[in-house]
């Protein structure tokens, strides 16, 4: 479904991305491993036109989509929630909704609010409330519903573990296999490595710009070598 | 009693116009970034417009209101080409280029303006059916005015009602606060900009369009009207149209009792105390928020266009050798145009110092410039010094003023720094044009001489040579000093510098104290070189000039101004003999340069250089 080859990418003047290459295939959780800095959440930017790649290809449903704006990428099927979450704080949780909508979309692939409030019940009952005043899970789960409001059918979540408490982390692993079971394709970039191991099927190990690893999560999970190099865990 | 209160509904209907051009300017600011500063324009625009159709549609009485429809409308449709063919190419662009680019088409409107309806004032034909007055507690209101205070609350709701209850508003609000996120989420933002461009304009244009019975229509409708809006939106906080509502009511009834209690040469004066006095408690604005986004490298201004050119010793040896030999040589005009330049020069190179290296886009530098006129020619008039002294001493007085006005500019960065130094600029211009007992008001200060021992044009030359070698000699040796370094690493990474212990705010006032000397002394040399001084010389446009100097030069070198200031006075006099509308044309080159030319005509010469000689060897 997703196929990028050697994507180069710079921030202004420094070079962040040395020639990534990884792919996700219908149906599949894949996980983008690395520490602080080694590049996970510009590769999703990058694959989504908000940073522009300076070099190779982002190839989606046999589509290259390399360097296009990010709303066109949005509307040929990517969903991008980013790390911070970036909730609009004087809109209300419905209004926020409201700008992810898309008209576009196919029959059972179509969000509603409606359908975002049943997978996250907690939400129903914030919908008049402003972004801003909303605690961190909730402002995870607002963003995760206001991507899914334009039908994608890829979603690139950056670090959708970051800064929840323990339990919250539980039920937010539990909202991402179900989206797997919703038939959505998940790439994800994570830092903890649990969370991680529980939703995904394949992983990739990021360092320095560069891939490092790629393989199944079983695999990774046995080669302790490889967890202590990249990961120091 | 009953004064008061008819006083404050005049107050309150003033500020109904004054809420729809600032919501309309916050609006398209909120969600492109840019600061327009040709809002005025368009209101100006509308008024006279609609002024014409009044006269023009065959409707009868109607035709009237039909006009007020109808201007607002074409004026928001020009809005929209406007967008679409300028202002669209540079929204990635530094800061600096899209004012100036707004900038440009004030110029562009400003002579339109005076070539299609003449510089006379006009006065607008009265509303059929409300042209007369109404009784309030036994004091007459006009019947207009009382039709304005119902209409604003009603534009007022409807613009809640919008920007609340549709989706469009919402993308709007949403694109405000964060319009990257909005494009991730599917928003084209290109429609999403022209649309709300075409809004805001059409708003402006309303109130323009409104006005038109109420004001005698002038061709400096424009930079009034502008520097209210700016000081509203400041106070009400920029991006929030509920701000705008809040900041006009606050300036509009302020205004209507200060004429009531204070001598008209402090009704501005009253309103800049209120815009200060926010300033220092909320910089953001009373309901807007502070700024979220970190600056991009470079800031408002761009980081350097790469390598500089450096000229080879025998350039400088050279030209300072004809500096000195030739003007004995030239007729006595061309003596005076190369005063005029090294005036020009020196003011440019100020600005060059906090624009270039400090990334402060100051778009009223001409205040400076024109104080230091002003300040001599009253030192001699007024205070009765001998010409060398009050020569000496009108820089200090354009540097007390800077230093004066930077204390709350430095407050502010990017764009809300650009308002302000506007906005105080346009004040000083009020002051100075409207303080006719002291400044002689339009009819600017005569005879204002140099002494007996200066005063052929070669010995005048000599001390303005003087003069400016000195005050090039300050800024070039401040440049390069360790404080010269902080401001450029103020401008690069203000966070940076901060964090290693930098008072950004103690630097800034001090470049912008330096800026002011140095403008000042610019304009003592420009003062007596003329012989006389006049309100122009701190206007908007005179400003503007300052900054296109720096431009065509490449605004990262001090010298580049020098070079900057000759050309464009020699394009000046080319020009100005063909045609009375320099303006345009200023307007014109200058959106030349920021669509075609984003790094100066320095800049582009140099790539073309370099990759000249990379293809040959």
């Amino acid at each position: 479904m997703l196929d990028v080859t050697d994507l180069d990418a710079y921030y202004g003047l420094s070079h962040i991305l040395f020639g990534v290459c990884l792919r996700a295939s219908r149906g599949e959780v894949v996980a983008l491993l690395g520490r602080n800095g080694a590049g996970k959440s510009t590769t999703l930017k990058a694959i989504m036109g908000l940073v522009p790649p300076a070099r190779g290809r982002v190839i989606f449903r046999g589509e290259d989509i390399t360097g296009r704006p990010p709303h066109v990428i949005c509307r040929k099927g990517i969903g991008f929630v980013p790390e911070d979450r970036r909730i609009f704080p004087d809109l209300t949780v419905w209004e926020n909704l409201e700008v992810g909508r898309s008209a576009e979309g196919n029959g059972e692939r179509r969000w509603t609010a409606e359908r975002a409030f049943e997978l996250f019940p907690a939400l129903k009952e914030l919908a008049r409330r402003r972004g801003d005043s909303l605690s961190g899970g909730e402002q995870q789960m607002l963003a995760i519903a206001r991507t899914l409001m334009g039908n994608p059918d890829l979603l690139l979540l950056d670090e959708p573990s970051e800064g929840l408490a323990p339990l919250v982390l539980r039920t937010m692993a539990e909202h991402i296999l179900r989206l797997k079971l919703a038939g959505i394709t998940i790439l994800l970039s994570e830092q903890n490595l649990h969370f991680a191991t529980r939703v995904s099927d394949r992983a990739y190990i990021l360092e320095k710009g560069r891939i490092q690893y790629e393989g199944s999560m079983g695999d990774l999970g046995k080669s302790r070598e490889v967890l202590r190099r990249y990961l120091m865990v | 009693m009953a004064l008061l209160i008819v006083q404050l509904l005049t107050g309150l209907a003033n500020a109904m116009f004054l809420f729809l051009v600032a919501s309309g300017l916050s609006l398209i600011f909120g969600v492109t970034r840019i600061v327009n500063f040709a809002h005025g324009s368009f209101y100006m625009l509308a008024a006279y417009l609609a002024s014409t159709l009044v006269t023009a549609l065959p409707l009868g009485p109607s035709s009237f209101y039909a006009a007020v429809i109808l201007a607002p409308l074409g004026v928001a449709l020009l809005g929209g080409l406007i967008e679409v063919c300028l202002l669209r190419r540079i929204y990635r662009a530094p800061a600096l280029y899209q004012l100036l680019l707004t900038f440009a088409v004030v110029l562009v409107i400003g002579d339109a303006v005076k070539f299609f309806w003449g510089t006379e004032n006009r006065t607008g034909p009265s509303p059929p059916g409300l042209s007369g007055s109404v009784p309030i507690l036994g004091q007459l209101f006009p019947t207009y005015d009382l039709a304005i205070l119902l209409l604003g609350p009603l534009f007022a709701l409807v613009l809640w009602w919008m920007l609340h209850r549709t989706r469009w508003g919402i993308l709007i609000r949403a694109a405000t606060s964060d319009r990257e996120m909005v494009g991730a989420l599917g928003v084209n933002q290109t429609w999403l900009f022209t649309g709300v461009f075409v809004l805001g304009t059409w708003l402006a244009g309303l109130a323009g369009a409104l006005q038109m019975p109420r004001v005698a229509l002038t061709t400096v409708m424009d930079s009034t009207v502008i520097v209210e809006t700016f000081v509203v939106v400041v106070l009400g906080g920029m991006g929030s149209a509920f701000g705008a509502l809040l900041g006009a009511v606050l300036i509009g009834v302020l205004q209507a009792f200060g004429i009531l209690w204070l001598p008209r040469e402090f009704h501005l004066a009253i309103v800049f105390i209120l815009m200060a006095a926010v300033l220092i408690l909320r910089p953001w604005g009373l309901l807007g928020r502070p700024e979220a986004e970190t600056p991009p490298p470079g800031g408002a201004v761009g980081l350097g266009a790469g390598r500089r050119l450096r000229a080879p010793g025998w350039v400088w040896a050279g030209g300072l050798l004809l500096a000195v030999v030739l003007p004995p040589l030239l007729p006595a005009y061309y003596v005076w145009v190369l005063v005029e330049i090294l005036a020009l020069a020196l003011f440019a190179a100020s600005l060059q110092l906090l624009v270039g290296t400090g990334g402060m886009l100051s778009f009223g530098h001409a205040a400076y410039f024109g104080l230091g006129a002003y300040g001599a020619a009253l030192l001699m008039k007024r205070a009765a010094l001998p010409m060398p002294a009050a020569f000496g001493v009108a820089p200090l007085v354009a540097a007390a003023a800077a230093l004066l006005f930077g204390a709350f500019c430095v407050r502010l960065s990017g764009v809300y720094f650009a308002m302000l130094t506007l906005a105080f600029a346009q004040i000083a211009f009020a002051i100075v044009h409207q303080w006719y007992d002291f400044t002689g008001g339009d009819n600017g200060i005569l005879g204002v001489w140099p002494s007996a021992s200066l005063a052929t044009p070669v010995r005048y030359y000599t001390l303005a040579l003087l003069a400016t070698a000195l005050g090039l000699g300050f800024l070039w040796r401040v440049t390069g000093s360790p404080f010269g370094y902080t401001l450029r690493a103020a401008r690069d990474h203000p966070r940076r510098c901060q964090a290693i212990g930098v008072n950004l705010r103690a630097h800034r006032l001090l470049a912008f104290g330096v800026a002011g000397l140095c403008a000042g002394l610019g304009g003592a040399i420009f003062a007596f070189s003329k012989g006389s001084v006049f309100p122009d010389y701190l206007s908007m446009p005179m400003s503007v000039q300052s900054l296109v100097m720096v431009l065509i030069g490449g605004i990262h070198a001090l010298t580049g101004a020098s070079v900057g200031a000759a050309v464009y006075k020699l394009l000046d006099i080319v020009i100005t003999k063909y045609t009375g509308y320099w303006q345009a044309v200023l307007g014109g080159i200058l959106a030349c340069l920021v669509v075609a030319f984003p790094h100066g005509l320095v800049g582009f010469v140099q790539a073309r250089w370099t990759r000249m000689r990379t293809s040959l060897g």
